[in-house]
């Protein structure tokens, strides 16, 4: 039993109120209960009754919950409901989710990124639910004037069982909206869970299959136009002339212009990066429209140099940082990378004497791994709607990060923040894209503009060409083994253009008498962002696949050699600021190792293994590869899973069979690479992206069951499956792939049939 | 301008509009049915699958003058009441993730089954592999067509 004080939360919750019916925005299609089957379709309550921010209540027993994050298929929009539903203990099948809007008096935390979301919401969630519970209680106990610690409930019914009284919660919803707030709650033990650890199918599912309008792309106003940009074709360029004139004597074109999306004394935040900040902008009435248009401008581009521009500091400052001028080339960044990796770089840590263990080591390892830029490539390209007039905005679709992306629209309109209503939509696909919210001040800077409602899209090669890109990296790896095959020490030292993807406290730091952790960055004007699982999704892969390789060197079976090394960690940690249990990252080895019947050899299939802690949560992947045609393909992969309570066991499930699928097809397939400063890829001819034939044929799951407060599940399966990937095609051909996308190398060696 | 006839989920519709216009377009933009997706305007993702006559066609790249007369099917038609065996599995699999693909990977999926009521892990692989899902719900994909086929079959 935990009891939580609800005067944490007090600031962020609406003062109780009754509300009549009709007062809330009501989405289409919303009486559709969760269950999203017709049938179920919900009578519609005669007055809602709002307990928090979180809920309201029907008079008829109908349960409205806000989903307060982004939904960006990592499937919040079920999954956090789910939590308040609990503690509120309602019937799931009673229950209408809506999408809430961009409130930070009521949320905390709009945001969808980190894999935090349930993390972060877990107790505020619970604390909202069991609110309104108590609040009821106490209605009902009033009503029946009998002691409100004898009242129970149960499925959206109160009891009360000595007397034998009974009631909905829409009966008492009423009362309770004006009961006070009471100071603290009950949070209920894991053990009476009903809803939380069981599966719920996607909230939206239905309004899916069935094609109905849910993203940003498909919202639509009366008078909208439509809007379409065209940037610089490569980094390091700007608009030196542009000649709209044809263009804009094309049926149904209505302007073309130029636009700035930040103003030049703006300090961006961190959401508003952005290459392109010049854009030339076509307007018209119909998408096809405005993209034959855009194919008739005529556009110069010419190089610019080095300048700064000013960002935004935590501290309420401001700082510049140099966008280098230059034309950038792939070739020269691969020779660039490794001539840095062969310098020394900044020592982030450092754990004992490494250079003398290296001197009088029996053997000595050393590799080098390397990943290109990648795309985000969300499925629905940038769009944003934006309807801004001399006194408010009214911004719609799809955007991760609501909270910032507001203020930046604030400043770049000139309207105070409460004039800037964000309103999201579902979005197809996030990864770390939508962070970056340009798209949206772009959408209201033409909107202002026009003084129209305009929705603007990107074209697949806009969106793919306009950066924020996972950056390139290259880790070097050593590791020392003495005479008797044991690990005295390990050195990392990792960069990337133009960020380092190192984590100098994670595994094995800690497990290793000495240990050595150096960084590097290369400064590029190729802009890069947050792409699922930042830096662990390129160095989880290189220290798996290397520690791989040491393990065999140390003739020891990969499994035990990582255990060895976390029992060190557990019982003589060498360092304090260990980042990771070793308990946990050994359950999930431990876990997998028992579901793949590991050590069991099976001709013609060949196992990798590998696991990683990131964004607070643990996994491990066994790979099981075949040969195909003479080519490697994905049979099995098992999966083992350390991320405390599951909330919802389909949809975790699903995510990480999806972060499993998409760690294998961009290590295996993806890059994004420059001549002089512009991609050879934009679209997905040259792009690519793993399609059904190449997926793995089937993915076992498995979780670590305990009662550990939950965390997320979004990025933590990507990062490992890279590493046991590149272990399974080791021992598919005898080869070690140390550069991604593996493809490459495996289309040029010959491999074992 | 050209004044095009097309029937659309069994409603015939006739057009006065830039026959170049690629059928998606005419959906999304002048007929409101928003439900087949743009992904990458060249034929290569498969997020705007729609049928002709019955068949999987990628709507990006067809111009509307060349279904003149024909009769297409978009996501919100598959079904009257979204009930279609393989919207059906799609829900009881719980496919989706972000959801974007999966109007295209439907579609496909329910043309696929007419031609080959059957199908092998294999022939649903090659058939499904021009439709793209970012968020890798392929294994599940494949179980929901194994259970739309099992249950037409019946
Ligand atoms: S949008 Fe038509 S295939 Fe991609
Ligand atoms: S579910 Fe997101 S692209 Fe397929």
């Amino acid at each position: 039993m935990t009891i939580v004080k609800t005067t944490i939360g007090r600031r962020s919750f609406l003062k109780a109120s009754a509300l009549a019916g009709g007062g809330m925005i009501l989405g289409f299609n919303w009486l559709m209960s969760a269950c999203s089957k017709p049938e179920d379709v919900l009578a519609l309550p005669k007055e809602w009754f709002e307990l928090n921010g979180f809920l309201k209540i029907g008079d008829n027993g109908v349960v409205t919950i806000m989903s307060p994050n982004p939904e960006i298929g990592q499937n919040v929009k079920t999954s956090m409901p789910m939590i308040v539903a609990e503690e509120l203990d309602v019937d799931w099948k009673r229950v209408i989710v809506e999408q809430a809007p961009l409130n930070t008096d009521i949320f905390t935390r709009q945001l969808a990124g980190g894999s935090q979301s349930i993390r972060q919401g877990w107790t505020s969630l619970r604390t909202a639910g069991a609110t309104a519970r108590q609040m009821l209680r106490e209605a009902a106990a009033a009503a029946w004037q009998v002691p409100v610690n004898e009242i129970t409930t149960e499925a959206g019914m109160l009891h009360h069982k000595a007397s034998n009284k009974s009631a909905g919660f829409g009966e008492m919803a009423s009362a309770a909206a004006s009961v006070e707030i009471p100071k603290e709650v009950t949070l209920k033990d894991a053990k009476d869970f009903k809803i939380i650890g069981t599966p719920r199918t996607n909230v939206d599912g239905q309004k899916i299959v069935t094609g109905q309008p849910l993203f940003g792309l498909d919202y639509k106003q009366e008078g909208m136009l439509i809007a379409m940009i065209a940037h610089a074709p490569g980094f390091g360029l700007k608009l030196k002339s542009m000649d709209g004139a044809e263009a804009k004597s094309m049926p149904g074109i209505k302007d073309v212009f130029t636009i700035k999306t930040y103003e030049d004394d703006y300090a961006r935040q961190w959401s508003d990066v952005s290459a392109f900040p010049e854009l030339v902008v076509v307007v018209g009435n119909t998408t096809w429209e405005v993209m034959k248009a855009r194919k008739a401008l005529k556009l110069e581009w010419e190089p610019f140099g080095d300048h700064n521009e000013s960002y935004s500091t935590f501290q309420g400052g401001s700082e510049d940082k140099k966008v280098p001028g230059g034309l950038e080339n792939s070739n020269k960044h691969t020779q660039l990378m490794a001539s840095l990796a062969a310098q020394k770089g900044k020592v982030v840590r450092k754990d004992g004497d490494p250079d003398a263990a290296f001197k009088k080591a029996a053997k000595v390892i050393e590799r080098s791994y390397t990943a290109p830029f990648l795309a985000h490539n969300t499925m629905e390209p940038m769009n944003f709607f934006a309807d801004v007039t001399t006194d408010k905005a009214v911004l719609v679709g799809p955007v991760q990060t609501p909270e910032f992306m507001e203020k930046s629209a604030s400043a770049r309109l000139g309207l105070p923040l409460e004039k800037i209503d964000i309103q999201m939509t579902r979005m197809g696909g996030g990864f770390g894209r939508r962070l970056y919210g340009h798209f949206l001040v772009e959408a209201a800077v033409i909107s202002q503009k026009m003084q129209a409602p305009v929705k603007l899209i990107y074209s697949r090669e806009d969106d793919m060409t306009f950066g924020t890109y996972r950056p390139a990296y290259h880790a070097m790896y050593r590791a020392a083994l003495d005479e008797n095959n044991n690990l005295i020490a390990f050195h990392v030292r990792a960069g990337g253009i133009p960020e380092s993807p190192l984590f100098a406290n994670r595994f094995p730091a800690g497990s290793v008498t000495n240990y050595l952790a150096e960084e590097w960055s290369q400064e590029s004007n190729i802009t890069v962002g947050a792409f699922r699982a930042p830096r662990s999704n390129f160095i989880a892969g290189a220290e798996q696949a290397f520690l791989d390789e040491v393990a065999e060197t140390a003739g020891k079976d990969p499994i035990d050699f990582r255990l060895e090394l976390l029992e060190r960690a557990k019982s003589n940690p060498v360092g304090e600021k260990n980042d990771y249990e070793p308990d946990r990252y050994a359950g999930v080895l431990e876990l997998v190792r028992e579901k793949s019947n590991w050590g069991q050899e099976t001709p013609g299939v060949y196992r990798g293994v590998s696991a990683y802690f990131c964004h607070n949560s643990y996994v491990a992947h066994v790979v099981d590869l075949m040969m195909e045609n003479g080519k490697p393909r994905v049979e099995k992969v098992h999966c083992a899973v350390d991320c405390g309570i599951v909330v919802n066991p389909i949809a975790a499930t699903n995510l990480i069979e999806g972060g499993s699928v998409d760690g294998i097809g961009h290590s295996m397939f993806s890059n994004i690479t420059f001549k002089d400063g512009v991609p050879d890829q934009s679209n997905f001819d040259k792009y690519r992206l793993i399609r059904h034939r190449e997926a793995p044929k089937s993915i076992e799951v498995h979780f670590v069951k305990n009662d550990i407060d939950p965390t997320g599940l979004g990025e933590p399966p990507f990062p490992p499956v890279v590493g046991a990937l590149a272990n399974a095609l080791y021992k598919s051909n005898g080869k070690r792939f140390y550069s991604q996308p593996f493809i490459k190398d495996i289309e040029t060696s010959s491999m074992r049939m | 301008m050209a004044a095009i006839n097309i029937t659309v989920n069994g409603k015939m519709q006739v057009l006065d509009i830039d026959p170049t216009t690629p059928v998606l377009w005419v959906l999304r933009d002048h007929l409101d049915l928003v439900g087949t997706k743009f992904g990458c305007g060249m034929a290569m993702c498969g997020a705007c699958t729609i049928h002709i006559d019955g068949v999987a066609t990628r709507s990006c790249v067809l111009p509307v003058s060349e279904v003149a007369d024909k009769s297409i099917t978009t996501i919100e038609g598959l079904s009257e009441k979204g009930d279609h065996p393989v919207q059906k599995a799609w829900l009881e699999h719980d496919v989706p993730q972000c959801g974007y693909c999966q109007a295209g990977q439907v579609m496909n999926a329910a043309s696929l089954l007419k031609d080959n009521p059957n199908p092998t892990d294999e022939e649903i692989e090659t058939a499904m592999s021009g439709n793209i899902c970012r968020c890798g719900t392929y294994v599940r994909i494949k179980a929901a067509i194994k259970t739309a086929a099992n249950s037409s079959n019946q």
